[in-house]
């Protein structure tokens, strides 16, 4: 029954955070509502006991991710007015899209295509079962070639990223940090002894 | 007695959910206590190591001999008593919002926290994972105070504070890659169980690089000197909580505090064994000390050695504050990016390899 509660509230919680993040007028808005967005759904997962995929959600979507977007949107200064004349180009589209997910949710819920009774919850794992380390080996045995690929990409991705920015403007003045880091007290300062001066 | 009996059954018969509150309750009022006299501490010993007295007015009800006892009390109703200036043109909610996202956090990450043998409020599975996504949970705080308070300096703060965090919490992260490398867990108690042993079998040990890319990342993380330009006073005033008065600047100054807390508890546990009685491993079981009734009871594995290792590191973050003067921002990001994160990289590895071949005392 608690599980029951629980999960209606915060599923209505996601549900009104995701359209805010569409209908807010303020950019700012729209992300913390997708903060929002991704820390309920990381509760509605931890309701059905994935809670390492909960917490790495939290994790990588809440901790660093969204961080860096807010940390763009804010800085810059976006036209929400101009961003919404292309409203009507997207209609159709968009349209499209939604029906077919509706479609498949219909398909999984009512018609039961995948053979999944998702209307009866989520069947309680036994006591002392880690999520982490079933994952992990699933992971790291039978995908393990996938999660190398993927980690090879990943690489490849940062590396690109970093040579995007790397470009040098001639004519930029650049501090030579090795150069700061090696100083000695002895090249700046030089103590000098010398005898009192006389009385006047 | 047979009121502690009927105290103890009454206590067993409540349901966990009831346990549960009172313990955070508990471990809440603490906590907080924990951070006034920090507060105060940090005064004091600031002072001596500068050849001053620190505070030494205010006494406990005017109790003779107490002098600055009573001072954090003092400062609360200080703040309690003055008025909240909320800027003008400023994101009213999110004002009001950003000192308990800050401080929340710091808070709740003690719930996987093993404070005593077997005992932690929540014992997580993935309890570390559950740290490191709470403690990266509290930077939004310090970037929506920065920005609702539609403030230059404030704004500026908050942004040298969340590409500072962002750029430290990566090297925490691989610190702790191989603090649960050596434990094969990700559960905070089987972390502090597995040095069990001697001080040798500690983390700090083997580990000793992780320990001080996790200790400086730590510094950075709460913001502290010599890391503090977020809010560089000389700079840009009081960086994000610039436009705080009164009480909400309070919540602030006790996230800091309750974070240093947390970092300082986090480092005891990963590396410094935790609960663990330092005299283990030299002090024989069956020692006659161990029977003296409280003696024996205190040198054991407990909570006094937790709190007894917080305390020692707390007094390093203060000496450093003491110490060193603020890093240059480009310094900063070069210490993280370019040293810290290497250092883990290569410790990882090398641990990988000493694992494979038996060296040092962790099981993989």
């Amino acid at each position: 029954m608690l599980v029951e509660i629980l999960f209606y509230s915060f599923a209505t919680i996601v549900v009104l955070a995701g359209a805010g993040v569409i209908m807010a007028r303020n950019p700012v808005h729209a992300a913390l509502s997708l903060v929002l967005c991704f820390l309920t759904s990381a509760v509605l997962w931890m309701l059905i006991e994935a809670e390492f995929l909960a917490i790495v959600l939290v994790l990588v979507y809440v901790g660093a991710v969204m961080v860096l977007f807010l940390f763009v949107v804010m800085m810059l200064d976006i036209n929400i007015e101009e961003m919404r004349r292309g409203f009507r180009r997207y209609v159709v589209p968009g349209a499209v899209i939604t029906a077919m997910l509706v479609a498949e949710i219909v398909g999984v819920i009512v018609q039961r295509r995948l053979g999944l009774d998702v209307t009866r919850g989520a069947v309680p794992l036994p006591p002392g079962y880690s999520n982490a380390t079933d994952l992990g080996i699933a992971l790291f045995t039978r995908y393990a070639y996938a999660i190398e690929i993927a980690a090879m990409l990943l690489l490849v991705a940062i590396i690109a990223a970093i040579s995007l920015t790397m470009r040098r403007r001639r004519g930029l003045k650049v501090q030579d940090i090795a150069a700061q880091v090696g100083v000695r007290a002895s090249d700046r300062l030089r103590v000098v002894k010398m005898d009192a001066e006389p009385r006047q | 007695m047979k009121l502690f009996q009927w105290i103890g059954t009454q206590w067993h018969a409540l349901p966990d959910y009831a346990h549960s509150t009172v313990y955070i309750l508990a471990l809440t009022i603490v906590l907080i206590l924990s951070v006034a006299y920090l507060t105060l501490w940090e005064r004091k010993l600031i002072g001596w190591m500068q050849m001053r007295r620190g505070p030494n007015r205010v006494r406990l009800f005017g109790i003779p001999h107490t002098e600055y006892i009573g001072q954090p009390f003092a400062d609360v109703v200080k703040l309690l008593i003055k008025e909240i200036v909320i800027p003008a043109r400023s994101n009213k909610v999110l004002f009001r919002l950003a000192p308990a996202i800050t401080l929340i956090p710091a808070f709740a990450a003690w719930a996987v926290v093993p404070l005593f043998p077997g005992f932690a409020i929540a014992k997580v599975d993935a309890g570390l994972l559950y740290v490191l996504s709470l403690t990266s949970v509290g930077v939004y705080g310090v970037i929506l105070a920065g920005w609702a308070s539609n403030s230059k300096y404030a704004f500026l703060g908050a942004m040298r504070s969340a590409a500072q965090i962002v750029a430290y919490e990566i090297a925490m992260g691989f610190a702790l890659v191989g603090v649960l490398m050596a434990a094969g867990s990700l559960n905070l108690g089987t972390i502090v169980e597995q040095q069990r042993g001697a001080p040798a079998h500690w983390n700090i040990v083997w580990l000793f690089p992780l320990f001080m890319v996790y200790f400086i990342s730590g510094v950075a993380e709460t913001n502290r000197a010599p890391f503090d330009v977020a809010e560089g006073e000389s700079e840009i005033v009081a960086g994000f909580h610039v436009e705080y008065s009164g009480m909400a600047f309070a919540l602030f100054f006790l996230a800091e505090y309750a974070n240093m807390i947390l970092v300082t508890g986090l480092t005891a546990i990963f590396f410094l064994g935790g609960w663990l009685s330092p005299l283990d491993g030299y002090l024989p079981a069956d020692s006659a000390l161990r029977s003296v009734p409280l003696l024996g009871l205190a040198l054991g594995d407990g909570l006094q050695w937790l709190a007894l290792k917080i305390f020692l590191l707390l007094c390093v973050f203060l000496w450093l504050r003491a110490t060193f003067p603020r890093y240059r921002y480009d310094q900063i990001m070069r210490l993280g990016w370019k040293i810290l994160i290497p250092i883990t990289i290569v410790w990882i590895a090398l641990e990988g390899v000493l694992a494979w071949f038996h060296v040092g005392p962790w099981r993989v």
